[in-house]
């Protein structure tokens, strides 16, 4: 026999508690990024790694040479563009992503079909 | 202890660790070709073992259960994700985060040490953010130390009976935390040893002012990570 609460129009559910509270952390979260952004006017957000080099050489009292350069600066014969670099983050962030969306899909999916024990 | 002290103690345990601490330089991964030799090597000798006990740790959970593969992947994308967003913080520079307090809460920490060079390889060669040379030191912050202190502040804070969403959030940001310092270590110790200056004075932008915003994206992570793992249905592999 099947179930007539899903064959009718579902209800509209309260918002849980949970889902309320995750919200709000990832607008928090959204506010910590855009923040710094927008009070600290003509603040150069530099990466840490030129701090980094900066520091050592104010401690060190002279430039400081690496020696080593990364293969990939070998490669292209120079530093890596900015904008190249952009590329390659947002394609790490592409792969991070396409990954937790596939599996994330799957168990949504396996939850919904009720078939959790099963070797899907 | 009350509930309300117990919460009061790992609250001011995370706090002082968060804002007592001074170190001198600031980088988040260490560029390559900016550690001597020896120290590479040292890292590197230092990281091994670790290296070890995750893979035969993961060998064991997989072992375990199938199903626990998909969550390994999904702690690790995970990491890829999170450490590749350049977030601003309030000094007027960015950092990345880690993302390694998820893998440490679920696996233990062992296992994310594999994870976590994974992804600092892939950032190594085809980024050129952090390096090959510094691969042992870089490991060492971010997949050794990072992970296992997380790791050691959830078991104090279950010990202690703090409520669920705080434990993962200390975990998670205290975690985050430590992997700047240790990066901060690694990276200023050396050029320190040669100068004998003040080393907390020398820090002039100082980490612990640009790193007290960016502990709350640890926690709001660690909050997510919590709501994320019950639908799972998975608890965290030692009790």
């Amino acid at each position: 026999m099947a179930n007539p609460s899903t064959n009718a129009v579902k209800t509209k559910k309260p918002m849980s508690k949970d889902k309320k509270t995750v919200i709000i952390l990832l607008v928090v979260v959204a506010l910590l990024a855009l923040i710094p952004l927008f009070t600290l006017k003509g603040a150069e957000f530099g990466g840490s790694d030129d701090a980094g080099s900066q520091m050592i050489s104010q401690v060190q009292g002279k430039e400081y040479t690496p020696w080593a350069t990364p293969v990939l600066e070998q490669l292209i014969g120079g530093e890596l563009p900015g904008e190249v670099e952009s590329l390659l983050f947002c394609v790490q962030t592409g792969i991070g992503v396409g990954i937790i969306a596939f599996f994330l899909g799957r168990f949504v999916e396996r939850k919904k079909l009720g078939k959790e024990d099963q070797e899907l | 202890m009350t509930k309300k002290q117990r919460w009061l103690v790992s609250a001011s345990a995370a706090f002082s660790l968060c804002f007592g601490i001074m170190p001198a330089a600031f980088a988040m991964h260490i560029m390559e070709g900016y550690l001597p030799v020896g120290y590479c090597v040292l890292w590197g000798v230092v990281s091994l073992p670790f290296l070890i006990w995750g893979f035969i740790s993961i060998k064991k959970t997989v072992e375990e259960n199938r199903r626990s593969i998909t969550l390994l992947a999904m702690a690790g994308a995970f990491i890829f994700v999170i450490s590749s967003l350049k977030i601003p913080s309030v000094t007027g520079s960015c950092s990345h985060m880690t993302g390694t307090g998820l893998g440490a809460l679920l696996f233990g920490p062992a296992a994310v040490s594999v994870l976590g060079i994974i992804v600092l390889i892939f950032q190594a060669i085809l980024l050129a953010h952090g390096g090959l040379t510094t691969l042992g030191a870089n490991t060492f912050s971010m997949a050794i130390a990072g992970p296992f202190v997380s790791y050691g502040i959830y078991l104090l804070c279950n010990r202690m009976k703090v409520n669920r969403k705080v434990t993962v959030f200390l975990a998670c940001a205290v975690g985050d935390l430590f992997t700047y310092l240790c990066d901060g270590g690694g990276t200023g110790l050396w050029p320190i040893r040669r100068k004998t200056a003040a080393w907390p004075l020398r820090s002039s932008n100082s980490w612990a002012s640009s790193r007290r915003p960016s502990c709350l994206w640890p926690s709001s992570k660690g909050f997510c990570r919590w709501s994320s793992s019950s639908p799972l249905k998975i608890t965290p592999a030692r009790k």
